[in-house]
């Protein structure tokens, strides 16, 4: 084969590549069209205003207002992160720092099995053991903000926990062999000068956590409760714009379905919006 | 290397490619035999009446093994779409037809009465329509006020969309609206496993699904019973309907001839649903089909 051939293959191959490449940004780009053709003649007809600041929300009656939804979406992130925001760290930091080699082999693979449950486990696990314990011991009627926050604090934990775990061994030994021949203990050098030199990348891992959860739904739907109601405590039931989509998907139609891809376009700005987040920390990253 | 991998990829497509000849052809020896003496009938529409829709075709099928009887889920409103476009050859519904959806030929196959269920735990035995209004609109909050204990009520109701809910708002909230602050589940049985397990719940349900975990209360005076609606005593029931676009004929009245022969009515009566003509009478709708099969 002449060196001509072999690099017209290379060329080939690589065109290949780029094409397979390209195809799943093509789908996300068919997708985002998808629910901008569905949903936005919706928002055109009922108004921007009265669809994002209205908390009424009867499709069949005429009313499309999701801001009840937005709230409790934004809190149950919120929550969420407030749980599993430090557990994840903490866990992270252990690992990374303290942990020998043997009980880092046992909790890694498990964190990963974590990640790995389906999410309608989380969901069932929440409803028979979580929301009877919120009930008798807190009040309200158990399917609540707060359970919801406490499943999704544990379900974002293995996103949280890999990616501050790379953030923690990417920063180099000799930070830490600096801080210790100053005579700083392992704690000192962990909180002054390891989470600090990582700091970007936890925050990436954070912010990437927080779009787990407001993206979940399955287990959402079983232990919010569902109710069309701005929550004014953290035992009152919630509906999310996820579990908004996936309650009412089957029976819409007509405007009411596009209403529901509406919701998915509000969603879309959401997870959109977390994730410029995170790319813009985790840049920050590397020109540091 | 290079070569022979190059290779071992072409016999690997052109294995590939024979195989798939192979499969078209013998796919193409099957089908249309088979294709051309089959008739099919699509059903589409409410989730309630789906489970029963399911084990009728399945029955129907082996009795007419030449027939293709396909059931599809959707909803309510989506099963009376499908009959007005002609999706379906037969829609169905699980309430009855608002105003403005009227004009298809509806075809009750059964009624299925709707049960209140509280917690048995719950003092609570008889409510009257006016109090389960008022529980459901957000105007009686706590148990209190109905001489129970002093604690909110918990008030679960269905999806916006579902028939279930859509029969409960139209015999029991007549004008007025659920209150947005009630939790929403998405099945019978969701709401039901709720109401087992939450001593302060109140919710809604079909009447076949009550079991021993849950307490159907009576309303206004009328314990729920297959005997109470058939009498007419329990007035909280809703009509499992079949829809199509004209007048059934065809294939499509001999299935809907099946439903309501007394055979296809057992089968539904012994699924805890009441027989359609206990209430409406002998339908007329199949008395020249039957005459036309005995003459045959």
């Amino acid at each position: 084969m002449s060196a001509a051939d072999i690099k017209r293959r290379e060329k080939l191959i690589q065109r290949i590549f780029l094409v397979i490449a390209f195809s799943s940004l093509f789908s996300l780009f068919l997708i985002a069209l998808f629910i901008f053709v569905e949903g936005l003649p919706m928002i055109w007809k009922v108004g921007l205003k009265d669809f994002l600041l209205s908390t009424r929300w009867a499709p069949t009656k005429g009313h499309f207002g999701i801001f009840a939804m937005i709230v409790s979406s934004f809190w149950v992130t919120i929550g969420a992160l407030l749980f599993g925001g430090p557990l994840g760290l903490m866990c992270s930091i252990f690992l990374v720092e303290f942990a020998s080699s043997k009980v880092r082999a046992i909790i890694k693979p498990a964190l990963e099995l974590l990640a790995g449950i389906p999410s309608v486990v989380y969901g069932f696990l929440g409803v028979v053991y979580l929301v009877p314990l919120v009930r008798d011991y807190l009040g309200g009627p158990g399917l609540s903000l707060l359970t919801s926050c406490i499943i999704l604090g544990i379900m974002i934990l293995p996103t949280v926990i890999s990616i501050s775990v790379d953030s923690l061994v990417a920063v180099p030994d000799s930070y830490r062999e600096a801080a210790f021949s100053l005579g700083a203990t392992r704690w000192q050098t962990t909180h002054m000068v390891t989470v600090h030199a990582a700091k970007s990348g936890i925050i990436t891992a954070l912010v990437l956590g927080m779009g787990r959860a407001v993206g979940e739904t399955m287990a959402v739907i079983m232990i919010a409760g569902n109710a069309l109601k701005i929550p004014l405590s953290p035992l009152d039931p919630i509906r999310t714009l996820t579990s908004n989509i996936a309650l009412e998907m089957g029976y819409a139609s007509g405007l009411h379905r596009q209403a529901l891809f509406a919701t998915g376009i509000v969603l879309f700005f959401f997870v959109m919006a977390l994730n410029l987040i995170a790319t813009a920390f985790a840049r920050r990253k590397r020109f540091k | 290397m290079n070569r022979r991998l190059g290779k071992h990829l072409g016999l690997l497509c052109l294995l590939l490619a024979v195989g798939l000849l192979f499969a078209c052809s013998r796919k193409e020896e099957d089908t249309p035999k088979k294709k051309g003496g089959y008739a099919s009938i699509i059903i589409a529409g409410s989730t309630s009446v789906q489970p029963f829709a399911e084990k009728l075709a399945e029955i129907y099928m082996v009795k007419n093994p030449n027939t293709v009887v396909n059931v599809q889920g959707g909803g309510s409103t989506a099963g009376i779409r499908a009959a007005q476009s002609g999706i379906a050859n037969i829609g169905t519904s699980s309430r009855n037809l608002h105003p403005e959806e009227k004009g298809l030929f509806e075809i009750p196959i059964a009624f299925d009465g709707i049960a209140v269920i509280v917690n048995p735990k719950n003092s609570i035995n008889n409510l009257s329509t006016e109090t389960l209004r008022a529980i459901y609109a957000g105007k009686i909050l706590s148990w209190k006020e109905l001489n129970g204990v002093d604690h909110r009520i918990t008030t679960i109701t269905r999806e916006e969309g579902s028939g279930t809910r859509g029969a409960f708002e139209e015999l029991v909230m007549e004008k007025l609206e659920i209150d947005p602050g009630c939790i929403v589940q998405d099945s019978n049985g969701a709401v039901r496993e709720l109401v087992a397990t939450d001593p302060y719940a109140i919710g809604y349900i079909s009447l076949g699904l009550v079991n021993k975990q849950v307490k159907a209360v009576a309303l206004d005076g009328v314990a729920p019973s297959l005997k109470a609606v058939k009498e007419k005593r329990y007035r909280f029931f809703r009509p499992f309907l079949f829809l199509t676009k004209k007048k059934p004929s065809g294939l499509t009245l001999h299935f809907i001839c099946f439903v309501l022969s007394p055979e296809g009515q057992r089968i539904l009566a012994k699924e805890g649903l009441i027989p359609a003509s206990i209430i409406h009478g002998e339908s007329d709708l199949c008395r020249q089909q039957t005459s036309k099969e005995e003459k045959n």
